[in-house]
């Protein structure tokens, strides 16, 4: 009789990405470019906030956009038509962004005179938030609109990021949103999380968010 | 959302195993996924049979083990579960410390395998 034997395995299921994500780091690195991961619903302002960013960055920072989407270039389109480069980058289906779509784009690049990648991951808070793109910061966007528990249905999201920008600010009136619930709920996921509450559309809030990218890029 | 693509790599990882055992049939796979990891059994299992076919992984099951969420105090070292759906602060039971840090519940982890 063939007897039944156990096999320990014990490898983490994205370990590919892994090694991938780590080897666009190292390259991004050497040639001083700075990849951040932008992450949000749809909706949330990933698009508006990049635009914002890049005329609150100095001319200095040269800048390109990879925008990230199942389908379309709309948003491709829109960061060109104000003046920014940006490139597009088709998921074909999938709901997230790997290292090996960023090694590829990386590659196509002359990346030593790019001082600056922002990634707009696809919107969605679940799968992009457990699969490491090779970005050296993962931020992310949460609108007023969305309401303050998202951290209790997206967990893990809030866990992987460095940085909050809760945006919409100017619709705080309307909306039943307590920030202070919404910092205790973060914090308890991520006691380090940084968090910037700001307006696209007023443009409130917008310079100490700018001021720290413009820091973290430097580090 | 993104079953199919970590169906793909868990059956990647089986069959790097399969080849290294030499194992002529996989009966089940066990996994250890955290709480905080979104992944629905009932569809990895159903993307599993399709990309397994034909291979010596065929008709395994597929078993999720789930792993609470478990923190660990700053202040006094204590570790602790804690259930993050609920809205309560997370706070050491010993020392009532607020400066705990997740330390399991996002694992994303093939285990072991039950082989012929």
């Amino acid at each position: 009789m063939t007897e039944i034997k156990l096999i320990e395995i014990g490898e983490e299921i994205h370990s590919d990405n892994k090694k991938t994500a780590a080897d666009v780091r190292s390259i991004l690195t050497k040639s001083g470019t700075f990849l951040l991961n932008l992450m949000a619903s749809p909706g949330a302002g990933k698009t508006s906030l990049i635009m914002n960013t890049l005329s609150g960055l100095s001319n200095q920072t040269r800048a390109l956009v990879i925008e990230a989407d199942i389908d379309s270039l709309v948003d491709a389109e829109k960061i060109v038509q104000a003046g920014a480069r940006a490139v597009q980058i088709h998921t074909g289906g999938f709901c997230h962004v790997n290292a090996g779509m960023i090694m590829k784009t990386v590659h196509s690049l002359n990346i030593d005179e790019i001082d600056l990648l922002i990634l707009e991951n696809v919107g969605n808070l679940i799968c992009p938030a457990q699969v490491d793109t090779g970005a050296h910061a993962n931020a992310m966007i949460l609108s007023v609109p969305e309401g303050d528990d998202k951290p209790l249905k997206y967990p893990l999201m809030f866990r992987s990021c460095e940085v909050l920008v809760v945006n919409k600010i100017d619709y705080l009136k309307m909306e039943d949103f307590d920030m202070e619930k919404l910092k205790d709920r973060v914090w308890k996921l991520n006691p380090d999380m940084k968090i910037f509450e700001l307006s696209c559309k007023t443009g409130e809030g917008l310079d100490p968010w700018v001021g720290w990218l413009r820091n973290r890029i430097r580090l | 959302m993104h079953e199919l693509s970590v169906t793909g790599d868990i059956f990647q990882i089986v069959l790097r195993y399969v080849a290294l055992h030499r194992v002529d049939k996989v009966l089940s796979i066990h996994l250890e996924i955290g709480e905080l990891s979104d992944l629905e059994e009932e569809w990895i299992q159903h993307y599993f049979d399709k990309i397994s076919k034909g291979s010596a992984a065929e008709g395994a099951v597929l078993k999720v083990h789930k792993i609470p969420c478990v923190f660990y105090c700053e202040q006094c070292g204590a570790e602790f579960e804690a259930e993050l759906s609920s809205v309560d602060m997370i706070m050491c039971p010993s020392c009532t410390s607020r400066k705990c840090r997740m330390v399991r519940g996002d694992e994303y982890t093939v285990k072991s395998m039950e082989v012929l």
